[in-house]
This record gives structure tokens, sequence and C-alpha cells, in this order.
């Protein structure tokens, strides 16, 4: 009982935060086609502009403004890169980001040093939300849950009941169509990207303080932004929510299960003997995601709500 | 202020480089990780070797020979490592040292070892600061391979001394980073504490993959469910670090026994939380009583590198056995200087320490240590600080393990 209590609350609180840090992603690629490989680069910089504005005024101001600045960072570098690069097709806009992620991280070095940053839980908000099974469940991943849950229902707002929205879809499908329609085009362009950038700040700020604000965590996150929004169909929304949802569960149950092969194949004859007998469950929890994505590529190579094969 | 110290450090690397040229140089190769997510552990090392070569050489140096520290980044990587571990004998490193990764230095053991079969005349040595899996003075030992920290039975002895002292611990939870060293780690507990304490029960023994879990929340529920009256763990770097944020956040109140505590960013992530509950098994501290010298030599690591604390002593005690067994021995030619270095005992800040001749492993007094508010030297800038737990001193004999190394000398 405490092990799905707990693994339904770890799983999803960090599920939607991993929805936060993807959901910019599938929002660029599924506007514009970019596969952003800089996304995650990003978040780092949400988080350590949070620690910045942190230290000089508070969180809450940080919350506001750290996902503005990395959202017009993102927009700088559409219109000055991006676009010059897009004519170029798509496999030098990869290339790009690719650089371009290098390069943020370099920068975050030079200025911030090597080693993290010391970026807090405000006091505020750190502090014992409910305790279950002695276990203490702190506030600020409550908070993290309603901040992401707000994020999506904000998002499909945006995209599904606005008037913007609807051109942005339809900038999507028919650029040419909404140019003569007067819309500017190239400018709805770099606002999603800057949009799904101030995303994925907004997710750096989040998460910046629960987990550790240093110059690798966006090359430790990059790869499980990218599970996501692959097993839940890229370009997705919806699907992109799913799948963190999915991933968080399934790696915070794994956690909680003790069992070992033996034990679960014993009646294949596995024993404790074999090396394989040995492994258990939840020392495979953070290998999990990975799986999870080579078995949709190979089984729904669409994802679970994407419209595009990869 | 990390301008200042990039800048500081490069004025640092240059005065070495520069008084380097006018003499001799004994080049020293640092394979171990710059960046990363254990980029700091590897960091802070650097930055201690330097400063010990940099008194060294202000010191006049070793015969008149001036020490340069070459950093490799090896991203805490086997395959990695052996690629700088060229690098280093092309750019004329005659000593390595590394200590982040017992799974690196398994690799660099091998390498070292073939190397010098195949090239006589160009031998290289292993200083190994800090990879503490016994079998590098085991089975596996080798005699270009000498180890200045205490291995994880010397310190899992320590803790588990400490526990079956202790009667109200009745159930012990393991967890680890699943590779060579986690695992030494986890069988060393549970052999140990059956045979010292055959009461506690061992109620988990975890292992994680290294340098990959994000949120050890869920792991933390689980120790806390397991209602285990203390945790035994070897986790380093930002798994330390990770792994006691969650338990300030999750609340966990039980002792926590550790090999690296004092990796950076631990003792803040726990915070007030920590005092009286987190523990660590370590060479030197420095908290200590010491002479004037020692505490000016902490002061000023710490007013050079603000980023870092005095952690690594035994960097110095290896800085300091390698110039006195190259003066020994006349010259800074690996095989002489390793021959110098067998049996030799120095008095270091906080004790004895004696190379042992046999398998090459460090005999020294360790300390167990708490986190405390209580202290001269707190650490990730904060007033919170390691002090010596009541009689927290094992000494030399007591630390010391028997071992099993049948070493084959060079002639």
């Amino acid at each position: 009982m405490e092990t799905i209590v707990f693994g339904l609350l770890n799983g999803v609180s960090y599920g939607l935060l991993l929805f936060m840090l993807s959901s910019g992603l599938t929002l660029i690629f599924s506007m514009m086609g970019v596969l952003n490989f800089a996304h995650a680069a990003f978040y780092m910089l949400g988080a350590y502009f949070a620690f910045t504005i942190t230290g000089s005024t508070s969180f809450w101001i940080a919350l506001f403004i750290a996902p503005v600045l990395v959202g017009l960072i993102g927009a700088v570098v559409e219109r000055f890169g991006l676009r010059r690069v897009h004519p170029n097709g798509h496999v030098a806009e990869l290339l790009f980001t690719f650089g371009l992620a290098y390069l943020i991280e370099e920068i975050v070095k030079i200025v911030y040093g090597k080693t993290a940053v010391d970026y807090r839980v405000p006091d505020l908000l750190n502090f014992a939300a409910f305790e279950l099974y002695g276990a203490s469940f702190p506030a600020y991943r409550i908070f993290v849950i309603f901040i992401a849950v707000a994020m999506l229902v904000g998002l499909w707002f945006l995209l599904k009941r606005t008037r913007a929205g609807l051109i942005i879809q339809a900038a999507l499908t028919h650029p040419h169509m909404v140019g003569h329609l007067g819309h500017n085009v190239p400018f709805i362009f770099m606002m999603v990207f800057g949009i799904g950038c101030a995303l994925a700040g907004l997710a750096g700020v989040m998460a910046g303080n629960i987990f550790v604000t240093d110059p690798a965590m966006a090359v430790q996150m990059g790869p499980i932004v990218f599970v996501v929004v692959v097993v839940g169909g890229i370009g997705s929304l919806e699907g992109a929510f799913l799948a963190s949802l999915l991933i968080g569960l399934l790696q915070n149950f794994a956690v909680g299960i003790n069992l070992k092969f033996a034990e679960i194949f014993g009646f294949l004859g596995m024993t404790d003997l074999s090396e394989v007998g040995r492994i258990s469950v939840s020392s495979l929890a953070p290998v999990l995601p990975f799986l999870l994505l080579v078995l949709i590529l190979i089984f729904r190579p669409q994802g679970l709500m994407g419209e595009k094969e990869l | 202020m990390t301008f200042r110290k990039t800048a500081i450090l490069a004025a640092a690397t240059s005065v070495i480089a520069m008084s380097a040229a006018s003499a001799d140089t004994i080049k020293f190769a640092f394979i171990d990780p710059l960046s990363g997510p254990f980029g700091p552990s590897g960091e802070a090392a650097y930055t201690s070797y330097q400063l010990a070569a940099e008194h060294i050489n202000e010191n006049g140096g070793v015969n008149g020979d001036m020490i340069e520290v070459m950093g490799y980044d090896n991203k805490v990587n086997p395959k990695e490592s052996l690629v700088q571990f060229q690098k280093a004998i092309d750019d004329g490193a005659r000593y390595i040292v590394q200590g982040n990764g017992s799974s690196v230095a398994a690799a660099l053991i091998e390498a070292v070892n073939k190397h010098n079969a195949r090239n006589p005349g160009d031998e290289v040595v292993f200083f190994n600061y800090a990879a503490v899996t016994p079998a590098f003075t085991n089975e596996l030992c080798s005699f270009w391979h000498f180890r200045f920290d205490a291995h994880a039975d010397m310190k899992m002895a320590a803790i588990t001394d400490w526990i079956a002292e202790r009667d109200d611990i009745k159930s012990v939870y393991l967890i680890g980073q699943d590779y060579v060293f986690g695992q030494a780690v986890a069988s060393a507990a549970e052999g140990q504490l059956t045979e010292k304490r055959p009461d506690i029960e061992i109620v988990g023994n975890e292992l994680h993959p290294l340098g990959k879990v994000k949120d050890f929340t869920p792991y933390i529920q689980k120790i806390i469910s397991s209602g285990a009256d203390a945790v035994i763990t070897g986790n380093w770097g930002a798994d330390m670090q990770l792994l006691m944020k969650a338990a300030a956040e999750t609340g966990s109140d039980v002792p926590y026994l550790t090999f690296y505590g004092g990796s950076k960013g631990a003792v803040s992530s726990l915070g007030d939380k920590g005092v009286g509950l987190l523990h660590q098994v370590s060479e030197g501290l420095t908290n200590l009583e010491a002479s004037d010298e020692q505490y000016a030599l902490i002061e000023e690591y710490k007013e050079r590198f603000p980023d870092y604390d005095y952690y690594y002593h035994r960097i110095w005690n290896v800085m300091d056995m390698f110039k006195k067994a190259a003066e020994e021995a006349g010259t800074a030619d690996p095989i002489p200087v390793a021959k110098a270095l067998e049996g030799m005992t120095i008095e270091h800040a906080y004790g004895t320490a004696t190379m042992r001749a046999e398998d090459h492993q460090l005999q020294q007094p360790l300390y167990i240590s708490v986190v405390s508010d209580d202290v001269k030297y707190g650490v990730d800038n904060i007033d919170l600080g390691w002090k010596l737990v009541d009689a927290g001193t094992i000494s030399m004999e007591a630390a010391e393990q028997p071992t099993t190394c049948e070493m084959e000398r060079p002639e």
C-alpha cells in the first residue's frame, strides 16, 4: 500500500516536471518541424536565471521573470539564427541546435563556474505538506504539480480556444495562405519558438532547486526529454502529457519493487545463482524509460498520440 | 566571484608553468572528471594537487626539479581514461594520479601494468588517491599502484565498529552505486555486520546506476518504510548530494553513515537536518586540533578556491610522500621512487601514515565525524561542518586490514 501511494505521488510530481520540460520541445516541433537539441540547455538557463534573480529579489519574481528572459533569448535565437539556417533544411537546423546546446553550456560554465550553484526552494514552501507512513511530502512538490497543471490548461486554452492559437495552427499547415491573409508568419514562428523556450525555462525554475543546478543538468535531462517526446508522439502535446506521467509513474513504481528476476521468472527455472536472476526490478528503474523508447519505436513508431511517423 | 576564481586559477597555472621552465619538470597527469555531474569532485581534487605542487615548487621543488600537474578530463569513463592515459604518456607524464571511480582505476591499473611491461625504461607509476575497491591492494595488486586512501573494507570496519557500539541500531539499510565500488561497499557491510552484530537485520540492499538518478525521493521513501535505524552508503559526488537532498525533503531522520558525506553540496543539501545525523569516515578533518601551519593551509585553500573546501587532505599526503621518496632516492625516476615509497612513514597534520610495502596500501588513522553547527571551519560556505564523534578516532593499527597481495617487483 505504501509503495502504491508513494509511487503515485512521486510519479505524478516527477511526471509533471517532465511534462513541463518536454511540452516546449513538442510545441516547437509540432509548429515548426524543428527538433530542438538545445531545449534542455534552455531548461538549464531557466534554473540559472532563477538562481540569480532569487539572489537579488525573490523566488516569486524569478518564477515570472526567468521564463520570460529565456523566452526572449529563444526568440532572438530563432530570429537571427534558426531563420537563416532554415532554408538549408532540417539537417542544418538540427546541427545548429546541437551546436547551440554546447555553446550555452560553455557560456554557463564561464559565467557561473563549473560547480553547482546553491539554488534553494523558497522558505515559504520549504515545509512538509503532509506526512504519510512516516515520510513527509514536501509542499514545494505540490506547488510543482499545481504549476504544471496550470501550464497545461493555459497552453491548451491558448492553442485551441483563442484566435492566436487558430492562426498558429493554420500557419503550421498552410503558412503561405496565412501569410497572404496578412499575418506575419515568421513573427508567429519566432513567438512559438520563444514560448517553447520559455516553457523549458519555467521547468528549469521549478526543477533546478529540487535537483541540482549545475552545468551538467542539461546533458543529464536531454535524453529523457527526447524519450518523452518520442513516446508521446512527436509534436503531440497530449501525447507528451501522457508519456510524462507514464514515465514518471513507471520509474517510481519500479524503484519500489524489490522483486528479483529470479522470483518473477522462477517458473521458467531461473534461479538466484545466475547473473540475470539476481537483477532486481528496482535496479532497472532508471533504464526503463529507454526500454520504453525502444519498444515504442518498434511497435508504434508514431508514438502514443502522434500522427506523424518518424 | 567565479570570474575571480578563474583568473586566480589561470594565474596560478601560469606561475607553475613559468617556474617550471627554469628547471626540469616532473610531470603528474591528473586523470579524473573535470566536467559533468562528477566534475566538482574532480575539480576539488585538481585544485588541491595544484596548490600542493605549488607549495613544493616554492620551497625549492623536489631535488631542485619542479612538479607540474596536468589535468585530463576522463568524464569518469574507463574508455575515455585510457585515451587520456595515452595522451598523458605522450605529454611526458611519469606519474598518474586518479581517484574518482574504481571502474576507472581498474582500467588504469591494467593500462599502467601493460605500458610498463612493454616500455622498460619508460615506466609510469599510478598514485590512487580515492578509488577504494579493496581488490586493488589485494588480488589485483600491482607494484606500480599506490593507494593513499583507506580502502572500502577499512572504512567499513570503522563504520561497523561504530554501529556495533550502538545498541539502539537494530536494522540497517544499504544503498550504493551499481558498479564495482558500490558492490564492494555492500558486500563489506553485509560481511562485517553479520560478524560484529549478528542481531542486526539488513532491511535493504539497494544499488542504483552511477550518476543517473535525478530524484532519490522514492529510494528514501523505501528506506523510511523499511523502518531502518541507520543507513550505510558509499555514494559520492552528485549521487551523494541528491541522496541528501531527497532525505532532507522527505524528513528521513536516521543516521547516515557515509564514506563521502564530504562530497560538495551534501552538507548544505541536508542543512540543519544533517546535524548529528550525517556521518563520514575520513583520513583528515579540518576541525581536528592541528598546527597553525595546517590551519593556514586550510584557509589559503579556501581563499584561492572559494567554491570548494579543504577536503582532500590525502592529496597532500600523496605529494609529501612523493617528495620524500624522490629525495631519498635522489631521483624522480619512477622505479627508485616506488621502491623508496615502500614502507615509508610520514608524519602528516592528522597523524602518522605508513605505506605498507606488501600491498602499497597506506595505513593511517581514520576519523568518524558528524555534521555539527559548532565548528571552526564550515563547509559548502555555510556554518555547518564536520566534528569528530566521541571515540571517533580509529588508530592506524585498528584500521589495518589483512591483504592477500602477492606482488611481483621489478629487478
